[in-house]
């Protein structure tokens, strides 16, 4: 029933991608995403996309469950790309009544999806291929920093660890309680929309009580192993950079500063994307 | 009213690479008025199968008959045959969610469609027949101490008054003595108000006293299913499955074996001594 949810989306494979530090493929995120908003033009268009595809088929992730995660955000990406056609001012193609479509508002609109799609084609990337434990390991040692100013990194790492591994926990726990309540006769399917919503009350009062207790327990399961927060904390797997990452950073920064001298030297203004 | 399951096969997580087949072709059928044991290792597809009792789970293959009719057939009322087979999951007190003991036992015949009135009386017989104590009805449950809340909790399903009561290791986590109140409880609920029982353990010592049939699984099969006497005689292949039966049948086996003329089924330390006592005496 609940089981079919996934959640953490990690895709198991060996690849190249998936070996590389966290580190690398949060700072490459970062970095790609910036990039997005650089270019204006095809040449950046295709170095951009060069380089998801290139990155895809390195990671042997099929691109099926890149898709996957377009489907949440379809909708927006619509909506912007209609305001965006709607109301940007210039050059008109088709005006009817009150409606204006400009040249450059589709232009926009298809850059905007693109950049839309690729943003969500990427950040997947980096989350299909690192578990969540790696991934907030790597948050916590790029922020470690900010421990300087009091930011307290290492909780807030800790919180989302924590957090993360609780979700197939009460995902299960969740499964469990309803069925033991559907044993008890429990309708959640019929009736209106507030007799559903107080037929939820048997699911998740039990499902707090339970989260609570958990909570307790771990929470005294860690002071009893002398858990006293970050200071002086060493790890059992150190984050630790290999000679693929080196490369990996590498390729990464050469990729940008492509996007920038493609930026900065091939500014063509009008470019012939829709057979202009 | 007799529960019979007909080729029955459930595999979880179907079409994936994960897909695993928790149940093998099973056919068994639970009579009217038996108190039955449903053994076997972790993961043996105990708590798989009597999910499909009352129909919690579709069979992926076969069927699930109640006095011959197929459960799932369309036009089913599977949530009144859900009340009927009263389903006590493992660690029942976790479901429990009222403000008051009484509320809580009362949500199960309020679900059948009884009147308040009529709810709170079937909730009061079935606590007392758990015996909690009357002063504990208008408290919280969760103020009461663990035994406390699974009886609660296994009075919540009795108030529906089913004619099948299954429990899911309803012993599991309580002290030796609370386990001993529970089973005693659930053998004195079965022969008073003659309502079939399937009792599942991993530990067929528990609750070797109790039933009258016993039904060993294995890797999603049935493996055994006989008297309980008859059942321990397999000891040696019980133990390849990583169950073992009573101490005293290793016991008895022992004696035997020495020489002493003493009967190897005993499957009670009541019924060992007195055999002894017999050998011994003729001795």
């Amino acid at each position: 029933m609940l089981k079919d949810i996934t959640l953490g989306q990690f895709y198991p494979a060996e690849s190249k991608i998936h070996a590389l530090d966290p580190r690398v493929k949060l700072v490459g995120t970062l970095l790609y995403v910036v990039s997005l908003f650089l270019f204006h033009n095809l040449a950046g268009f295709l170095l951009a996309t060069a380089f998801l595809f290139f990155l895809i088929h390195m990671s042997k992730v099929p691109v099926s469950y890149i898709l996957r995660g377009l489907k949440a955000i379809f909708i927006l990406m619509v909506i912007t790309a209609i305001f965006n056609v709607l109301f940007t001012p210039g050059t008109t193609i088709v005006h009817v009544w009150k409606i204006r479509i400009t040249w450059e508002g589709v232009r926009a609109a298809v850059f905007m999806f693109i950049r839309l799609t690729y943003l969500v084609m990427g950040t997947s990337l980096m989350t299909l291929t690192t578990t969540p434990t790696r991934l907030t390991d790597g948050m916590e040692s790029l922020m470690a920093p900010l421990e300087k100013i009091h930011a307290p990194v290492h909780e807030v790492a800790m919180m989302m660890s924590i957090a993360l591994r609780f979700i197939p926990l009460l995902v299960d726990e969740t499964d469990k309680i309803m069925k033991a309540q559907m044993a008890r006769g429990a309708d959640f399917e019929s009736g209106n929309f507030w007799r559903r919503a107080k037929s939820m009350v048997p699911i998740l009062v039990p499902l707090f009580v339970s989260a609570f207790r958990r909570a307790g327990d771990l929470a005294l399961a860690m002071e009893a192993r002398c858990y006293q927060g970050g200071e002086g904390r060493t790890k059992m797997k150190p984050l630790v950079y290999g000679r693929n990452d080196g490369k990996a950073y590498a390729v990464l920064w050469i990729y940008f500063a492509a996007m920038i001298l493609v930026r900065i030297f091939l500014n063509l203004p009008h470019v012939p994307l829709l057979g202009h | 009213m007799s529960i019979t399951l007909k080729n029955v096969s459930y595999r979880y997580s179907t079409g994936t690479a994960e897909e695993i087949e928790a149940l093998k072709n099973i056919t068994l059928t639970i009579e009217d008025g038996q108190f039955i044991g449903l053994a076997g290792h972790t993961g043996s597809g105990k708590s798989t199968l009597i999910q499909h009792l009352n129909g919690l789970l579709r069979p992926t293959e076969g069927q699930v008959l109640h006095n011959g009719q197929d459960i799932f057939e369309k036009g089913f009322d599977l949530r009144t045959y859900r009340t009927k087979v009263g389903l006590v999951f493992q660690y029942p007190e976790y479901q429990l969610f009222e403000t008051t003991v009484l509320e809580d036992a009362c949500f199960g015949p309020l679900n059948q469609g009884k009147t308040k009135e009529e709810a709170r009386e079937m909730a009061k017989r079935a606590l007392r027949s758990v015996s909690v104590p009357e002063e504990l009805f208008e408290r919280s449950p969760f103020e009461l101490s663990g035994g406390q809340q699974r009886r609660v909790a296994i009075a919540g399903v009795l108030a529906m008054e089913p004619e099948v009561l299954v429990l899911d290791e309803p012993t599991a986590g309580l002290d030796p003595c609370g386990r001993t109140e529970i089973l005693d409880l659930v053998k004195s609920l079965q022969e008073e108000r003659k309502i079939t029982v399937v009792l599942v353990s991993h530990s067929m010592e528990d609750i070797a006293d109790y039933v009258q049939r016993l039904v060993v699984m294995k890797e999603g099969e049935v493996f055994l299913d006989d008297e309980p006497k008859k059942v321990f005689s397999h000891f040696e292949e019980l133990e390849e499955i990583g169950l073992s039966a009573p101490q005293v049948t290793y016991l008895m086996q022992d004696l035997s074996a020495q020489g002493f003329g003493v009967p190897t089924d005993c499957i009670t330390v009541e019924e060992a001594k007195e055999a002894i006592l017999k050998a011994v005496g003729k001795c």
